[in-house]
């Protein structure tokens, strides 16, 4: 069986694929082990993960009325020259 | 990644054979998130509104193209990534910066300098037009490279290989950005969110 030491370096350089789930379980499974002895790597590893959600779920805001209106007659220009 | 209409497939099927309601309500459903990307993407207001134009305008264009493999949505965010690029590397002139350029792989870049924890929930700390303007402000300081692939991953949630499709790059140049995009924003935003600020 496979034991190894996981530096706090090494939650860095994984902590993308940690985070997607998509990280060996072998690894996965030393760097829980290293994130309950670590407080620091815990604080950067949940406030990265708040960070990704926070932007995932930001809904983008509406078009400005101005840019709507732009984007309308540009197409309706397109359909007069297609039609 | 927005919410995609139940009949979307009739609806291009029926744009495609010139019905200009149908291709509306395309619009409709996705203009708000093509803005945004190209926003995010060329950081500039006058550019994104010439990629959202150029993005359905080009679609209209080429309907008979699309040939369903994929989601709509995502056949537009092709084509506005394309126009987005394109833009920056325009504007930037000598000084683009582009896309392929290996990024700096030594692991002391990926230190964090700040660490303090964040409060539960941090977004309530803030309005909601408030927060926006924080999470905006935060991926336009980063430098394209990055801010692309962390749009497409993580807002519109693309897979690495889509991501890396798009931007033509390599699965391994996609993670590394992701993962310095991902960092350099925690600690962007790590002023606003830290406990006891609010």
């Amino acid at each position: 069986m496979r034991c190894r030491t996981v530096k706090c370096r090494d939650v860095i350089r994984e902590l993308s694929e940690y985070l997607d789930g998509e990280l060996d379980a072998t690894l996965a499974e030393d760097l829980r082990r290293h994130l309950q002895d670590c407080e620091d790597c815990g604080i950067v590893v949940d406030t990265t993960r708040k960070t990704i959600e926070m932007y995932c779920n930001m809904e983008p805001a509406p078009l400005p009325k101005d840019v709507k209106r732009r984007l309308q007659r540009a197409l309706e220009r397109k359909l007069r020259l297609k039609g | 990644m927005p919410t995609h209409l139940d009949n979307e497939n009739v609806l291009v099927a029926e744009a495609r054979a010139g019905n200009a309601e149908s291709f509306a309500t395309l619009i409709n459903q996705y203009d708000r998130h093509i803005y945004r990307l190209a926003l995010n993407i060329t950081g500039n207001q006058e550019d994104a509104e010439d990629v959202l134009q150029e993005t359905f305008l080009k679609a209209y264009s080429n309907l008979g193209r699309f040939q369903g493999d994929s989601r709509f949505y995502t056949w537009l965010v092709r084509i506005a990534v394309n126009e987005a690029l394109m833009k920056l590397r325009k504007r930037r002139g000598a000084s683009w910066v582009s896309l392929d350029e290996p990024v700096e792989t030594n692991d002391r870049s990926l230190t964090p300098r700040e660490i303090e924890d964040w409060a539960d929930n941090p977004e309530q700390s803030y309005a909601k037009a408030e927060l926006q303007d924080i999470l905006n402000y935060a991926v336009e300081k980063m430098e394209p490279q990055f801010r692309t692939v962390f749009m497409l991953r993580d807002v519109e949630e693309f897979s690495t290989e889509e991501t890396a499709k798009m931007l033509g790059l390599s699965v391994p140049a996609v993670k590394s950005r992701l993962l310095r995009a991902r960092l350099k924003l925690r600690e962007r935003l790590n002023k606003y969110f830290k406990r006891g600020r609010r």
